[in-house]
């Protein structure tokens, strides 16, 4: 894009704009590292996590997720679109009622947002979801 | 779980429709002549629960003429599925004989001819005498509205939706759902709602957007015949990303699947014996709800405005689509014994207007709504040379006239008019009233904006609606049309990723491509940007079709639709 994001707002289409465009690529090295870093590389499971997100955001600045994993001892969230793609991490204290995490983020464009839990006993399970931020305005 | 034995009668409910001899050809076959009331309505099917389904109304309260689609493509797993089946392929899917009512009604074969000999179809005081036949026949029958009914004309538009709730209230609506209400801005929905709309009004994904709580009632729990049913409410998904956000900053929308799956299973433990969604998701994205969560015996779906003449299974749910513009309407008849559906049967009533007898009474009310503005709507602006229509994937003639009008009224190069499913046709050789021109244009963000944009916006705003169009994942879909574009030819492939459908933009006034750094000077309606700037969209084309007064259209071959 080489157009400015307030000529882009101007154009008088496009409510979303500034964040409107093609799937950005994912900053693969610091979403990598950052796993690595959490996980040092374990192999992720997919039962027990569930990640809630819209699948398309009504703002790209503030998008609600919801993660809940039972019994985990911390819920790591990801957007591997983001110039920094570690969004924040959740620690659960024995005591904890429940394992789960309500937040919103801010997302760059189309990404996808990521959700590790590590569990007591060192395993470590994930969930996925595509979230996609468009310009809007033509639902008929 | 559900026996064989009804669903061959479901079979039979509609195929005594269309499988009656005598529909005759189209060739000048007046409709009265080979249809009566009493064959349309028919008889329903057995069971204990009775449901009557309008969805998409548009608030066309009089007879109009709409012809379905040309272009209805499905991507993913929706691909030559219902509804996106059309002309032959719909007639061979359904059983419907080519030039028979029903295919008038279903199809947009022929449609001018038949136009001609089947008449208009829909209107408010037909649909009175329908439901009312129905409520004679099982007084326990529910009416349920699937919403888009307070957004349309120039009565909802200067009534402020008021025209419709009072319709809706006589007609005996008992519940609805909702997407265009909302664009009366949410201070007035809730106005009505607290002070005039009977239905209760339903939408258990509408949430507070900073509480992220429930806003209206989720579900309603019915009591007829000894049965309770539970009607879940499921609002248009995409509210704030497709329509104006400004106009109901408080609110929150969204698929929440996770949400509804509870409602399910909330309305279950509250005792419901039946549970239907009263949607306004979309028909694709109603099939990923029926296989995504459990427990939903039936989806009335909106939105999409596909009708279809039998209901498709997905796993034990069944999804019924009624159509708009009050051209059909849906009876189903279910046999819920023990806390369990056993049985459907479902009837899809095409609204002919010329052999439903109006109903007096609502005759005399929706007179007394339009009485104000009877002399402005019936002024003659101009004459249509050419067949006017809106549906289709990527163009409607009508556009093509929003379109010219934008260019030539506001000296643009390229114009852009909203991929809306909503407007009645005009027939060639029919007078262009100024109602006419609201029907197509009535809404309460119509400035006709006229901006700058480069070549690489302009390729970007298409490759996005491209992609709520045809994502292959109906949940990332928003349920519209592809943006109609005037003054610019382009070639899609809709089986392509988002950045790479759309290529070949050529601005048609050179024949050359267009550049992506350049500028361009675009016209524009319906944007959901507040503070948008321009004349009302209804005031461009007046003027246009008043210049003209003959209005004909040269064939549009400017979008070169790879696969289609």
């Amino acid at each position: 894009m080489t157009q400015t994001r307030r000529q882009f707002v101007g154009s008088g289409l496009a409510v979303l704009a500034a964040f409107a465009g093609l799937p950005h690529l994912a900053n693969a090295a610091t979403l990598d590292e950052a796993i690595q870093a959490f996980t040092a590389g374990a192999d992720m499971g997919s039962d027990g996590i569930t990640l809630i997100a819209p699948e398309i955001a009504e703002n790209g600045n503030t998008v609600p997720i919801e993660v809940t994993a039972p019994g985990a001892a911390a819920i790591m969230i990801l957007a591997a679109g983001n110039p920094q793609a570690d969004v924040c991490t959740f620690n659960y204290g024995p005591a904890a009622g429940s394992q789960l995490a309500s937040t919103r983020i801010r997302l760059a464009g189309e990404q996808e947002v990521v959700a590790i839990a590590r569990m007591p006993d060192g395993s470590f399970k994930q969930a996925r979801q595509n979230v996609r931020v468009t310009i809007g305005g033509c639902g008929g | 779980m559900i026996s064989r034995r009804h669903f061959v009668q479901a079979a039979l409910a509609t195929s005594a429709l269309y499988g009656a001899s005598g529909f005759g050809n189209w060739a000048r076959l007046a409709a009265q002549q080979s249809l009566t009331q009493d064959q349309l309505i028919g008889e329903g099917g057995p069971g204990n629960v009775t449901l009557i389904h309008i969805t998409d109304m548009h608030a066309q309260t009089q007879p109009i003429y709409f012809r379905e689609p040309e272009f209805n493509i499905g991507v993913g797993i929706h691909a030559g599925q219902p509804p996106h089946l059309v002309g032959s392929e719909f007639r061979a899917r359904f059983g419907v004989e080519q030039g028979s009512a029903l295919d008038y009604a279903l199809t947009y074969s022929d449609f001018e001819a038949m136009a001609r000999g089947y008449g208009r179809m829909g209107g408010l005081d037909r649909i009175s005498t329908v439901v009312k036949a129905i409520r004679a026949q099982a007084p326990h029958a529910l009416l349920l509205d699937g919403g888009d009914t307070w957004q349309g004309s120039l009565p909802s538009l200067r009534t402020r939706g008021m025209d419709m709730v009072t319709l809706m209230n006589a007609l005996g609506v008992e519940a609805m759902t909702s997407h265009w209400e909302f664009t009366l801005g949410s201070d007035r929905v809730n106005e009505l709602i607290e002070n005039h709309v009977n239905p209760a009004f339903l939408g258990a994904n509408i949430f507070d957007a900073e509480w992220d709580e429930p806003v209206y009632d989720d579900y309603r729990i019915f009591e007829r015949n000894g049965t309770a049913i539970g009607v879940i409410g499921q609002a248009f998904p995409y509210m704030p990303i497709a329509n104006p956000g400004w106009m109901f900053p408080e609110l929150s929308f969204g698929l929440r699947r996770d949400r509804i799956a509870e409602v399910v299973e909330e309305v279950r433990a509250a005792g419901a014996q039946v549970v239907v969604l009263l949607s306004h998701n979309g028909f694709d994205v109603d099939r990923q709800f029926a296989r995504d969560i459990p427990g939903i015996d039936v989806i009335l779906t909106g939105h999409t405005h596909d009708a279809l003449p039998e209901p498709i299974q997905v796993g034990n749910t069944f999804l019924i689509a009624s159509g708009s513009h009050g051209k059909f309407v849906s009876r189903v008849d279910l046999d819920v014994q023990d806390g369990a559906m056993r049985g459907i049967s479902h009837r899809l009533i095409p609204i002919f207007s010329d052999v439903i007898e109006p109903d007096p009474e609502m005759t005399a009310l929706v007179d007394e709504t339009r009485a104000p503005y009877a002399a402005e709507m019936s002024e003659v602006i101009g004459t249509s040379g050419s067949l006017l229509f809106r549906r289709g994937n990527f163009n409607g003639t009508w556009d093509d006239v929003i379109c010219d009008a934008l260019i030539s009224q506001r000296d643009a190069q390229i114009a852009l008019s909203p991929g809306f499913r909503w407007g009645a046709a005009i027939l060639p050789g029919q007078e262009i009233t100024r109602e006419d021109i609201y029907n197509v244009t009535a809404m309460t963000y119509p400035a006709a904006y006229r901006t700058e944009m480069t070549g690489e916006m302009l390729h970007t705003i298409m490759e996005d609606v491209a992609a709520n169009i045809f994502n292959p994942d109906a949940y990332y879909q928003q349920g519209g049309d592809m943006v109609r574009v005037g003054g610019m030819g382009y070639r899609i492939d809709p089986a392509q990723p988002q950045g790479s459908r759309i290529t070949e933009m050529t601005l048609l006034s050179t024949g050359e491509l267009v550049q992506p750094e350049q500028s361009y000077v675009v016209a524009g309606w319906a944007s959901v940007n507040q503070a948008t700037e321009g004349p009302p969209i209804w005031d461009v084309v007046e003027n246009h079709i008043r210049a003209q007064g003959t209005v004909t259209l040269e064939p549009n071959n400017s979008v070169d639709v790879v696969g289609g």
